[in-house]
C-alpha cells in the first residue's frame, strides 16, 4: 500500500504542506483566497526545533490503535486506508488518546480529523517544493 | 470449528473480527441477553441527550453479522457453561456445542444495600440501552434527579439529562468528582465547569437511607427527588465460569486471553488484567482494552498468535464541552502546567512515564500514552521537551525514522 513518507533532511520547514492540506479540504479554487486570515487545522503538521523540521501525518497503521479504540465504530479501514465517518464521531477523543503519532486532531466541525490520503493523490506531496514528502509503497524509496 | 461468543458488545465484536482475520469459514454464534444489534455502550448518554441517532448508536454497520458470516442469538441468556461436554445452555431451553468459547459478559452495576432502597419507585442504573429507554420517558422539565456516584457513569448520565430536567444533584462519598481518573486540581476544574452548567454536587457525602422519594444523608440532611440514578460502580459478570475457571475479582486470563479452563477464553469488562504501568492486576473496564483483548482472544481461538499485554487504564471523555484525557497511574514525580481550564500533569519515576492527566488542551495526548504503553526509557528521549509539548521531535533521529517509516509496535 502507498503511504506518505517524509525525509527530514530535505524538509525546509516552509509549512506549505500544511497549507496545501488545509486547502484540499476546501472546495475553493484559489488557495490564498480560501485560507487568508483563517486559522488552519491541517492533517499534516510540521514539527520544528533547532534547524530540524519534519512533517507528521497519519501513518495508516496496519494495527490502527485509533480504530481499535474508537468507541462508536466511526473509524474504519478499507484497502489499508483508515478513514473517519464524521457522522458517527462524537468527539470523545479516544483516538487522540490512542494515536502514538499525534496524527488525529479535533476539528472545527466537532468530529475528529486526520489524513485520509486525498484519494491517493496527496496534496501535501504534490505541493512540497523540495521533494521532502513522498507517496510510495516503501519507506526505502525515501 | 465452532466458536461461541457470549456477549455482543465491544469484546465480543473484537473477537469476531479477530477470528475472521484467521478463519473465514468457522461457525460463529454470538449470544446476547440484550435484544439489539451491537451498540456502543458509552453512547447511551448521547442518545439520552438526543445527540446520536438510533442508527449511529450501532457499534458496527447493519450488515456486520452477515458480512462476517456469524449468527446472532439476541435476547437470549446463557444459563450454564458445561466445560466437560463443551457446550452451553440457554434460557430458551437450547444447548449449543463449542470448540472454542469466549466469555465476554461485561460488567453489571453494583448497588450498595442502602436502607429503604426498595421503597424508591423510580430508581435506575445507567449502563444499557434499556436503562436509557426506561428513564428517558420519565424526564420532564419539572423532574428533580438525584445521582449517587460522581464517577464516569454518573456524570455522563448527568450531562445526558441536563437539558431535560429541572434539577440534578450528584452525591459522592469521595471529596472530589471523577476520583478514579482525576487529581484534586483536575477534579476541581471539572466540578466548577459542571456547576457552571447547572449540575449540583454534594461531595464527601454518604447516603444513609431512602424513604420513597426522600434521601437522608449521613449528615442528617434530607433531599427530595423524583428520579434516583445509582451509579456507584460496576462489577465483572463472572458467574458463568464459577467453579470452571480461576476467578479473582474478575475472570483471570493470560496475555492470550485464555482462562484457566481449556478452550475457554474471556475478554473485556468481565476479566482481570495486568496494568503494565504499575504491574498490578486489576479490573480495567474500558472500551479500548475490551476491543483489543477481544480481538486477541479471537485470533488465538482461531489458531493464530496474538498477545494483549499492554493494557493500561486510559480514558478520553468530555462533559459539557470540557475534555479530559488520562492514562496510566498517578505515582512518582510530576510535571505540571496550568492555565485557566487547561491542565496537564505528567507522573514519572524510574526513568518511565507512569501516567498523565490532560484537560482542555488534549492534542497529541497519544504520544504520552505511547510512552507509558511502550515503557519507553525517558533517558532515550528529550524528556524536558516532551513535557512541554508532546511531539516526535523529542525522540532521536533514528527512532523518528523508525516511527515515521514504519508503525507503532
Amino acid at each position: 500500500m502507498k503511504r506518505i513518507y517524509v525525509n527530514e533532511d530535505w524538509c525546509l520547514g516552509c509549512r506549505l504542506c500544511e497549507y496545501y492540506c488545509a486547502f484540499a479540504a476546501t472546495d475553493q479554487k484559489d488557495m490564498a483566497r480560501a485560507l487568508k486570515g483563517r486559522k488552519i487545522i491541517p492533517n499534516i503538521n510540521i514539527e520544528e526545533k533547532d534547524g530540524i523540521s519534519f512533517a507528521v501525518n497519519c501513518r495508516h497503521c496496519e494495527e490502527p490503535l485509533c480504530k481499535k479504540a474508537c468507541i462508536t465504530g466511526a473509524i474504519s479501514i478499507a484497502d489499508g486506508v483508515i478513514t473517519i465517518e464524521k457522522e458517527k464521531c462524537v468527539s470523545c477523543y479516544t483516538c487522540i488518546l490512542s494515536c502514538p503519532y499525534g496524527a488525529v486532531s479535533p476539528s472545527e466541525s466537532g468530529a475528529v480529523q486526520k489524513c485520509e490520503l486525498c484519494e491517493n493523490s496527496p496534496a501535501c506531496v504534490n505541493g512540497c517544493p523540495n521533494g521532502a514528502i513522498i507517496f510510495s509503497e516503501k519507506e526505502a524509496a525515501v | 470449528m465452532k466458536y461461541v461468543i457470549i456477549g455482543n458488545s465491544t469484546a465480543g465484536i473484537g473477537a469476531v473480527e479477530g477470528i475472521r482475520q484467521i478463519d473465514q469459514n468457522g461457525e460463529i454464534t454470538i449470544i446476547s441477553n440484550e435484544p439489539f444489534h451491537t451498540y456502543s455502550r458509552p453512547l447511551i448518554s448521547y442518545s439520552l441527550r438526543g445527540k446520536v441517532s438510533e442508527e449511529n448508536m450501532c457499534y458496527r454497520a447493519a450488515d456486520f453479522y452477515e458480512k462476517n458470516n456469524c449468527k446472532l442469538l439476541a435476547g437470549v441468556s446463557v444459563t450454564e457453561v458445561n466445560a466437560d461436554k463443551k457446550c452451553i445452555s440457554t434460557d430458551d431451553g437450547n444447548s449449543l456445542p463449542y470448540d472454542k468459547l469466549l466469555v465476554a459478559t461485561g460488567s453489571s452495576p453494583f448497588t450498595p444495600p442502602f436502607e429503604g432502597l426498595d421503597t424508591v419507585k423510580n430508581k435506575f442504573t445507567f449502563t444499557t440501552k434499556a436503562d436509557v429507554e426506561r428513564v428517558g420517558t420519565l424526564l420532564t422539565k419539572k423532574t428533580n434527579v438525584l445521582i449517587i456516584g460522581a464517577g464516569l457513569i454518573g456524570l455522563k448520565c448527568a450531562e445526558g439529562m441536563l437539558d431535560k430536567v429541572s434539577n440534578i444533584t450528584v452525591v459522592d462519598l469521595s471529596p472530589r468528582i471523577l476520583s478514579s481518573i482525576l487529581d484534586d486540581h483536575g477534579a476541581g476544574l471539572m466540578q466548577k465547569h459542571l456547576e457552571g452548567k447547572g449540575i449540583n454536587f454534594k461531595l464527601s457525602c454518604g447516603v444513609k437511607s431512602f424513604n420513597n422519594n426522600t434521601a437522608t444523608f449521613e449528615s442528617g440532611e434530607t433531599y427530595e427527588f423524583d428520579i434516583l440514578i445509582l451509579a456507584v460502580g460496576v462489577r465483572p459478570n463472572t458467574d458463568l465460569l464459577r467453579d470452571i475457571a480461576e476467578i479473582d475479582k474478575g475472570i483471570k486470563v493470560n496475555a492470550k486471553s485464555q482462562t484457566s479452563a481449556a478452550d475457554i477464553y474471556a475478554a473485556g469488562d468481565c476479566t482481570l488484567s495486568t496494568d503494565i504501568s504499575d504491574g498490578q492486576s486489576k479490573i480495567m473496564a474500558l472500551l479500548p482494552n475490551a476491543y483489543m483483548q477481544g480481538e486477541c482472544a479471537g485470533i488465538n481461538m482461531a489458531g493464530g498468535e496474538k498477545s494483549f499485554d499492554k493494557a493500561i487504564p486510559m480514558n478520553a471523555i468530555g462533559f459539557c464541552g470540557l475534555n479530559i484525557i488520562t492514562a496510566g497511574n498517578y505515582t512518582g514525580e510530576t510535571f505540571e502546567a496550568k492555565e485557566n481550564n487547561i491542565y496537564k500533569r505528567l507522573f514519572y519515576g524510574d526513568n518511565k512515564l507512569n501516567g498523565y492527566i490532560m484537560i482542555d488542551e488534549i492534542q497529541k495526548a497519544g504520544i504520552y500514552t505511547s510512552l507509558i504503553r511502550e515503557r519507553t526509557p525517558l533517558d532515550t528521549i528529550d524528556f524536558a521537551l516532551i513535557c512541554e509539548k508532546p511531539g516526535l521531535m523529542a525522540f532521536s533521529k533514528k527512532d523518528r525514522a523508525t516511527k515515521l517509516g514504519g508503525e507503532a509496535s
